[in-house]
């Protein structure tokens, strides 16, 4: 996908739908942000009109915003007794269930992100949706659209409860039958709540608490220096050698 | 005479089914033996290769791309480390490319092998499997000749591959199983490099491919088995989120190599087949076809590499390791090594989807990262999901034992369906 498909693209877009979404381009690709409300009408266009005719939606799915940007090192300042290694969990499912964050209060915690291909004009977009309410997240189902986001949209409620309304059929899909929680989501531990094991004695399958503990083996690092900003000239130079 | 009730019945067809191709569970309610409704229920190979990829630095989760699709492993690796080399700025060098184009296509004919062997066997055709994993059995070599295993390579690292190709081929011993001149056939290829052992491959694999065309593709049985089954109209594959060979199946002339070129396929010659009728009999026609294509882009890959030696990873070493020799007297190295091989490398913020043309159809990695040492979202697009979605509409009306026949043609493999 070419930068210059983009940009034709992104203003084809701007053009069409104005505000209704909010554009930006990033490595070459273009996202487009849009609210719920609109989304039936938006996806509808971005499917039938000349010069959109985006026919087929290839993937979809949730994303847990939860968390975003948060480390297990402080990097920034220099401590007293330099780093441990004994590192607490508390990024991306290093926790036990009963420390699992509970009083989440950011804007905007799921969306749900799908990307569309057109195959007439070989050109891709990705759009994302943002639900509401981080208690109940719902935005509407795009299965009367694309027929093949059917399990897509199954999937991202099971791994991260989002619900997608006016879905046919929105059944768990890939956890087990059963299955308590969404585990997907960042304040799901890794580890899990339960495991399964044979009881002897009661002849049959049985579900207990979790017993292992969680372990972080490489703590979870953002650092602000001038590493990847060297590591970009360097593999840019190194580039123009070969 | 009395009246008699006939009522539709419910079938479970799986978990644990031979032409199941792993563990799909298919509930089917029947009318005598056709099938009214298929709901297959996936997620017994679910293992949350996506959470898991959360929790571990970026190069900790190549290996489990290997265990998607596990019979197109280095295709997965490929769309996720270009997710990778995305958001960090890098690309490999071009050798590197041209390595990854050619291992791309082998496993390109190693998964068309396997579906061709496994797809003949569940309609009723044994041999064909014998024949194709002859050749699968070549292949294999190589992939275990460049990483030291068969199967889950952990090949290609973003910024290039892990190591450059060997010069050696490792020969047969001789065992109870193979002596004599059965022993000489077998290691007569194997005298050179790699890329010597792959020039007699592709020399020969064109005959290899008319004998499996010669048992199937006018085969009466075979033609009964496939030939207007599992019918998809270019329209109802592009709604059903359908891609590679069940797209071009169709008659859609749609392959990511030639639309959206990426390592070094838009400098290699190869031809896109595509189907007709868009029946099981058009997509096998079209993954021969294919095989033979794989080979065309096989040869030219081991021309050039042959011509052309060079650097096949990024000398950077916030992504790429500092040789071993260096670490031994260098100081700089011994630190790049430790803190790549303890934290990772952090990936600046910011999304990415790469795609790939992978054997099944089009494999995407949508990666968020948050600027940290291990990805914050990866999300894998199966291939395989997309089209067993489909199963239900595709297969109504069918008869129970074409129901098997679609299986085959989707080409699944519940690694990467279930993730």
């Amino acid at each position: 996908m070419s930068e210059l498909q983009n940009n034709s693209l992104v203003e084809r877009l701007a053009a069409r739908f104005g505000d209704l979404l909010k554009i930006t381009v990033a490595n070459g690709q273009a996202t487009a942000e849009v609210d719920a409300q609109h989304l039936l009408s938006v996806a509808t266009s971005l499917r039938d009109e000349a010069g959109f005719r985006f026919g087929e939606l290839v993937d979809l799915c949730g994303v847990d915003y939860l968390g975003y940007g948060q480390t297990e090192w402080d990097t920034t300042d220099v401590s007293g007794n330099g780093f441990s290694r004994g590192v607490e969990g508390e990024a991306v499912g290093r926790f036990t269930w009963a420390d699992r964050p509970r009083d989440v209060s950011i804007p905007n915690r799921y969306a749900s992100v799908f990307h569309l291909l057109s195959i007439e004009l070989n050109q891709r977009l990705r759009v994302r949706v943002f639900c509401a309410d981080n208690d109940l997240p719902v935005v509407p189902s795009l299965t009367g659209i694309w027929p093949g986001v059917n399990w897509f949209e199954r999937e991202s409620f099971d791994l991260f409860g989002i619900l997608y309304e006016g879905h046919p059929d929105l059944r768990r899909i890939l956890t087990d039958y059963g299955f308590v929680g969404h585990p997907f989501r960042k304040d799901f531990p890794l580890i899990g709540n339960v495991e399964v094991r044979y009881d002897p004695e009661l002849k049959r399958v049985i579900y207990e608490p979790v017993s292992i503990e969680p372990r972080v083996l490489v703590p979870r690092v953002i650092r602000d220096d001038a590493d990847l900003i060297q590591a970009k000239a360097e593999a840019a130079d190194h580039w123009r050698e070969n | 005479m009395s009246s008699q009730e006939i009522r539709n019945y419910t079938m479970n067809f799986g978990p644990q089914h031979p032409a199941a191709h792993g563990v799909l569970r298919l509930v089917l309610e029947m009318d005598g033996e056709t099938v009214v409704r298929a709901d297959p229920h996936i997620g017994l190979l679910h293992r949350g290769t996506e959470k898991l990829a959360e929790s571990k630095p970026f190069n900790q989760s190549i290996g489990y791309m290997d265990r998607l699709d596990y019979v197109s492993m280095m295709c997965n690796e490929h769309a996720y480390v270009r997710a990778i080399e995305t958001l960090l700025g890098i690309e490999a060098p071009i050798r590197a490319q041209y390595i990854r184009t050619m291992f791309d296509e082998i496993t390109r004919i190693l998964n068309h092998l396997m579906w061709v062997g496994s797809n003949a066997l569940d309609l009723g055709a044994m041999a064909v499997f014998l024949y194709a994993f002859r050749e699968r059995e070549e292949l294999m070599d190589c992939y275990e000749a460049v990483s030291g295993a068969r199967m889950h390579a952990t090949y290609y690292r973003p910024g290039g591959v892990y190591r450059d190709l060997p010069g050696k081929m490792s020969q047969y011993r001789e065992s109870p199983w193979h002596k004599g001149k059965d022993l000489q056939r077998l290691n007569a290829w194997r005298e050179g490099s790699m890329l010597d052992f792959l020039d007699a491959f592709t020399a020969d694999f064109s005959k290899k491919v008319d004998e499996y065309e010669e048992l199937l593709t006018d085969n009466r049985i075979w033609k009964q088995r496939t030939v207007g089954i599992g019918v998809v109209s270019p329209e109802m594959a592009q709604q059903w989120g359908m891609t590679g060979v069940m797209l071009r199946g169709s008659g859609i002339a749609w392959d990511l190599r030639k639309k959206q070129p990426y390592a070094k396929y838009a400098d290699v010659d190869f031809d896109i087949p595509v189907g007709v009728n868009g029946d099981c009999y058009d997509r096998y026609l079209v993954r021969i076809e294919e095989m033979r294509q794989s080979n065309r882009i096989i040869k030219q890959c081991v021309d050039w590499l042959r011509a052309n030696p060079g650097p096949v990873m990024v000398e950077n070493f916030k992504v790429a390791p500092p040789k071993r020799e260096a670490m031994k007297e260098d100081m700089e190295a011994l630190i790049h090594h430790f803190k790549l091989f303890t934290e990772g490398y952090g990936v600046p913020a910011g999304e990415t989807y790469s795609a790939v043309e992978a054997p099944k159809g089009e494999f995407g990695c949508y990666l968020v990262s948050d600027g940290a040492n291990k990805p914050f979202r990866v999300h894998l697009r199966a291939p395989g999901f997309a089209h067993l979605s489909s199963m239900d509409v595709l297969v109504r009306g069918h008869m129970l034992a074409d129901a098997v026949a679609v299986i085959g043609t989707y080409d699944l493999v519940f690694g990467e369906v279930d993730r």
